[in-house]
């Protein structure tokens, strides 16, 4: 097992350690934007709600679910160690900056993360940690035998208060940026270019890098403007 | 034109090192490493230490010169190297900042010089095919495909001059290393070692205190033999092959 | 001194063969306890430090830069020859070795350049089991091209760039053996001087560039692959670095300088800029295959043109001079290098030079675009009369043929030469005159070799293009691996050396005394200044064109300068560090008193042959006269400081029969 632990001591195992998991995450991403796209739904949280029991009591869901959290972790703390050591490695940096054409992005992929990273807590301290500590008030769903939690008017409150908003908003144009170098760095560390389908590849990953944040950022909005 | 330079000297590698600032007037045929004669001149004339820097070939081939010209590893130009690099680019008047190539792996030797070495190190831990001298097959006995052997070329450019770790911010030679796995490993003579060559390379990279590849591209903008970063994409996957599919 | 070129006997094409299979071998547990000295690791040092290390010899390698791969055969650009004949166009061994022979104006060895082209097609192999990545055509077969002086396509190219991946294959060779062992590599590490035990080369001193120490270093032989010297017309195509020294140095110790006279001018140079200028940049000669060479016909066009105010393209085309195409219909743009820039020397000479400077010729890409566009345009059905198309196709032909060396000329000189024609001028580029060797590539100092440009033996007067790189890598592959044998086999009853003995320590002592008198010296002018003056006087006294009084008087202004360096040059720093100048220095002082010598056999050889152009001895039309009565040998000189003492190794040719050489 020596070379496994080889293997993801080096430089281009731990690269590969972040460029898996964040694949997943870019997987998770979508699922989660697919099931909140319900809470523009006007049936008064009806079909979130219940989305949201299913979510919490599916057991297969729920490993997922685990993996998810320690994969943000593992990518999140492997992106760290990364940062420290390219750091070091790099030593001293230079006087004048250099006005290449790289993308700001590609350059603050940690200071993104990092960022992503605290918007990660706002975000679940506020559902995920109140759905867990039972603080969210229970709700009747017709054609349901038990009443479930209604998370729905949970997010509408917090999507009611503008601060929680505009963390929302900064937040997802964090992610954004992140993604936008994220997605195709991801299949390059993969080794997985070619001349014909890597541009694709590309095209794809900064179209998911603005569609999805987007996505998620018109539900807070939609609560804020049009639902208030 | 009269030019302001603001070099960086540095004793030896135990010196902080600073800037300096000096005057010179330059002609605008003139390449940047002659600019940087006229300067030595005047300060041998002064009977002051000329500042060392490091140049051979003057033709962009040998990889000898390294300067980070305004905060740019070999200058403004793209494909192009200090020593090609001519004056008729910057302007009367302008300020011009000259650093060394800046990485733990390259420590600095005096002035603009700086130690290379590590780069020979990863040469020696495989990027050669193992073959000895005679008794090799006839040239043509193995055909290779046209774009092969042109892909395997433009990796095989590479000058070694180490622009690509001066330019990543993260001090990574992946690009250095991409480029010799990726050129033997094109070659069908080079396929036979190539698990052996990924693992060997990528371990000294690592051991020689290089960082770690983010796929920031500044490398491929600032490579003066324009070398891709595809390549490194190859020696990922060289290297992922070689860990999981060799023996 | 007798001089022993110990060829072997017999017919000239068994001669290597038959000598290869009765040599002196060494044992390999002998190997092991025979430690070797590789100094320079360019094509020829590399390569035979790598092979010398597979066979089991203790080698140990010195560069004075930063890397091995940094040496300047990285920077031959047009390829390496071989008689593979893979074209089928008639090429063999025979052809290339009469072709070797011709082109160096009969003034080289027949032995020794028919090993050279047995050997070729051997390098080939052995760089492509090496991985280096050749040109190929669609079959996948490796490619040619032809090249200047020859009638038949032989040489082998990796784009523009063929030196540079010839000296990464040898340098990988290189890096594998030192990576087993094998090889211990001592990197910016400059040899000083060499040490001589009994007579015999036991060693040398090296200075550690990085502190300035003073190191001994001992072996049982000592082969130098340093190069050629260039510099000493301080403009050249040389890299900045090359030099002369370690060749000198062993001059000094009584190695025999042969040829120095024999320097080769290349035609295709970028022209001078200005006096600020610190080296020239070549322009391969594979440009001539499909560029033409012409100057105005008329001395106003000429001066418009030098003034600015016509461009190239504004001269019509009967107004334009092909003047290598009028006076040599044969081979036309494809003469031999010191044809072609002779050529060019007598078009500025007579003020139809183009430059701003009045040195420069148009090297024209038009016609060859014209005709690519036509032919790209047929094989694709299109509209071979759509003159826009055609120059569009055409241009793009151009570009995937030498895209990377119009680039360079756009850099260096602002111009497009897609769209106006190059300029170009003759340069010094390469020096066939070197260290005397026998067959064995064996100096007169036993236990000295000498390898690739740093020796004389199979150029002769002139060099034809892309034969550099096959000589380099013959030597150090091919050649020296067999025949070091023939003096080690002996030596293997000698233990390791010492290097503490009186021999290296009276030799460090004296470098380092010669060291400490430069930068001790209180002076005022700086070592570029004197490295400056004394290519002014080579090129002006000892360049192109040679007169007898001229190089009297050369010999005389070299000698002043000499002086004057000694007593006024300003050297910064101290011995004990990193000292750039200092190095610089030291290859100055040997370059004056080797330029001195270049005068002395200049003035010496009373005939103009090759690279070596006297101008009383040329023919009615102005062509180069060759005297082959009296000078059909080899000049290896004795170093004196004042007198040199001349030493002739006579050239008998066997098998070929000296002929004017024609290009008409």
């Amino acid at each position: 097992m020596k070379w496994l632990i080889n293997f993801f001591t080096s430089s281009i195992g731990r690269k590969l350690i972040m460029s898996l998991t964040g694949l997943f995450l870019i997987l998770f991403l979508v699922i989660h934007l697919l099931g909140n796209l319900q809470l523009l739904v006007d049936d008064g949280g009806v079909s979130f709600n219940a989305y949201a029991y299913m979510m919490t009591h599916n057991p297969l869901i729920k490993v997922v679910a685990y993996g998810n959290y320690i994969f943000i972790v593992l990518h999140a703390v492997m992106g760290l160690i990364l940062w420290a050591k390219n750091r070091a490695a790099k030593g001293s940096t230079y006087a004048v900056k250099s006005n290449a054409k790289v993308t700001w992005a590609s350059k603050n992929m940690a200071l993104l993360g990092t960022l992503i990273l605290a918007f990660i807590f706002i975000h679940m301290g506020d559902f995920w940690w109140k759905m867990k500590m039972d603080v969210v008030p229970y709700v009747t769903i017709e054609g349901m035998d038990h009443q479930v939690k209604d998370l729905y008017s949970k997010v509408s409150h917090t999507f009611n208060n503008p601060y929680m908003v505009a963390a929302y908003i900064v937040g997802l144009a964090t992610l954004s940026f992140h993604l936008w170098h994220g997605f195709q760095s991801a299949f390059q560390t993969l080794g997985l270019n070619h001349p014909k389908y890597s541009p694709i590849i590309g095209g794809l990953g900064k179209a998911y890098a603005v569609i999805v944040p987007l996505g998620f950022a018109i539900i807070p909005l939609y609560h804020f403007f049009v639902m208030k | 034109m009269k030019l302001k330079l603001k070099v960086w000297r540095q004793q030896n590698n135990k010196d902080k090192g600073g800037f300096q600032t000096y005057d010179v007037v330059a002609e605008e045929h003139m390449s940047f490493l002659e600019m940087m004669d006229v300067l030595n001149e005047s300060l041998i004339a002064k009977q002051e230490t000329p500042v060392a820097f490091e140049h051979d070939c003057r033709e962009g081939i040998c990889g000898s010169c390294n300067m980070v010209i305004n905060g740019r590893p070999h200058g403004p130009n793209s494909g192009t190297t200090t020593c090609q690099l001519h004056m008729r680019f910057f302007k009367d008047g302008d300020t011009i900042v000259v650093e060394p190539w800046r990485s733990r792996a390259f420590p600095v030797i005096k002035d603009l010089v700086v130690n290379r070495s590590s780069f020979d190190r990863i040469i020696q831990a495989g990027g050669y095919i193992s073959v000895n001298t005679g008794g090799t097959p006839d040239g043509n006995s193995i055909p290779i495909e046209k774009d092969v052997a042109g892909e395997a070329m433009d990796a095989a450019t590479c000058i070694g001059c180490g622009a690509c770790v001066a330019a990543c911010p993260n001090g990574s030679a992946m690009l250095f290393t991409a480029a010799k796995v990726s050129h033997l490993a094109l070659m069908p003579q080079g396929k036979v070692e190539s698990n052996r060559r990924a693992k060997n390379m990528v371990a000294t990279m690592d051991k020689e205190g290089f960082g770690m590849c983010s796929n920031i591209g500044a490398c491929e903008a600032e490579c003066p033999k324009e070398i891709s970063i595809d390549h490194i994409a190859r020696l990922n996957r060289e290297y992922v092959g070689s860990v999981f599919g060799g023996a | 001194m007798s001089l022993d070129s110990k060829i072997p006997k017999g017919d000239l094409a068994d001669k290597w063969t038959n000598y290869k299979s009765k040599m002196p071998l060494v044992a390999p547990n002998n190997k092991r306890r025979l430690e070797v000295i590789v100094v320079g690791t360019g094509l020829a040092g590399a390569s035979a430090a790598a092979t010398l290390g597979e066979l089991g010899y203790k080698v140990k390698a010195f560069t004075f830069h930063d890397s091995p791969r940094r040496a300047h055969s990285i920077a031959a650009q047009g390829g390496i020859n071989a008689a593979k004949n893979y074209q089928n166009d008639g090429d063999s061994t025979y052809r290339l070795f009469y072709d070797t022979i011709k082109g160096g104006d009969y003034r080289s060895r027949e032995a020794n350049v028919h090993r050279l082209a047995e050997v070729s097609t051997d390098i080939i192999d052995q760089c492509v089991a090496q991985g280096v990545p050749f040109a190929r055509d669609y079959g996948g077969n490796l490619d040619n091209r032809s090249f200047g002086g020859v009638q038949v396509s032989r040489t082998f190219y990796a784009k523009g760039q063929t030196g540079q991946q010839l000296l990464i294959g040898a340098y990988q060779a290189l890096s594998r053996q030192i990576s087993l062992g094998n090889v211990t590599m001592y990197n910016r590490h400059e040899m000083m001087d060499m040490v001589k035990v009994d007579g015999k080369a036991r060693g040398i001193i090296a200075r550690n560039l990085l502190t300035g120490e003073l190191e001994r270093h001992a072996a049982h032989c000592v082969i130098l692959a340093t190069g050629g010297y260039g510099n000493v017309f301080y403009l050249s195509t040389n890299a900045m670095g090359c030099n002369v020294s370690a060749a000198w140095r062993s001059v000094r110790k009584g190695a025999l300088m042969a040829n120095p006279c024999f320097t080769q001018i290349h035609p295709t140079c970028i022209p001078v800029s200005g006096d600020y200028q610190s080296k020239l940049t070549l322009m391969s000669e594979s440009l001539r295959n499909d560029g033409r060479i012409w100057v105005p016909k008329s001395k106003e066009d000429a001066k418009a043109i030098r003034e600015k105010r016509k461009k190239g393209v504004d001269i019509a085309e009967g107004d334009r001079d092909y003047y290598l195409e009028r006076r040599y219909p044969a081979f036309g743009n494809l003469v031999p290098r010191d044809v072609a820039s002779r050529a060019a020397k007598v078009a500025c000479d007579d003020g139809n030079g183009v430059a701003p400077t009045g040195l420069g010729v148009f090297l024209d890409f038009a016609s060859a675009i014209q005709r690519y566009g036509k032919s790209d345009a047929h094989s694709k059905g299109l509209d071979e009369n759509n003159q826009k198309l055609v120059t569009e196709l055409g241009t793009k032909v151009i570009e995937a043929k030498y895209g990377n060396l119009f680039e360079m000329y756009e850099k260096i000189t602002g111009e497009d030469p897609y769209t106006n024609p190059m300029k170009i001028y003759p340069a010094v580029h390469y020096t066939m005159g070197g260290l005397w060797v026998d067959y064995n590539l064996q100096t007169n100092i036993e236990g000295l070799f000498a390898l690739g440009e740093c020796n004389f033996s199979d150029h002769g007067a002139n060099r034809l293009g892309a034969s550099a790189l096959m000589q380099g890598l013959a030597d150090g592959y091919f050649v020296i691996p067999y025949t070091v044998g023939t003096f080690l086999a002996e030596e293997i009853r000698t233990p390791a050396f010492s290097p503490d003995t009186k021999e290296f320590k009276t030799a460090e002592a004296e470098v380092r005394a010669r060291l400490e008198s430069l930068v001790g010296n209180k002076g005022t002018k700086s070592v570029e200044s004197f490295h400056k003056r004394l290519g002014l006087i080579m090129w002006d006294h000892c360049g192109m064109a040679r007169t007898a009084e001229g190089l009297k008087k050369g010999r005389e202004m070299i000698r002043a300068l000499k002086k004057e360096f000694y007593a006024e040059v300003f050297v910064p720093g101290t011995q004990d560090e990193f000292n750039p100048e200092l190095e610089k220095a030291a290859r100055v002082a040997d370059l004056m008193e080797h330029g001195e010598l270049m005068m002395v056999d200049a003035l010496d050889r009373d005939e103009s042959c090759g690279g070596h152009f006297r101008e009383e001895y040329t023919t009615p039309e102005g062509e180069a006269l060759r005297r082959d009565e009296e000078y059909t040998y080899v000049s290896a000189w004795e170093w004196d400081d004042n007198n040199p003492v001349l030493h002739k190794e006579d050239l008998v040719f066997e098998n070929v029969e000296l002929k004017t050489r024609s290009y008409k």
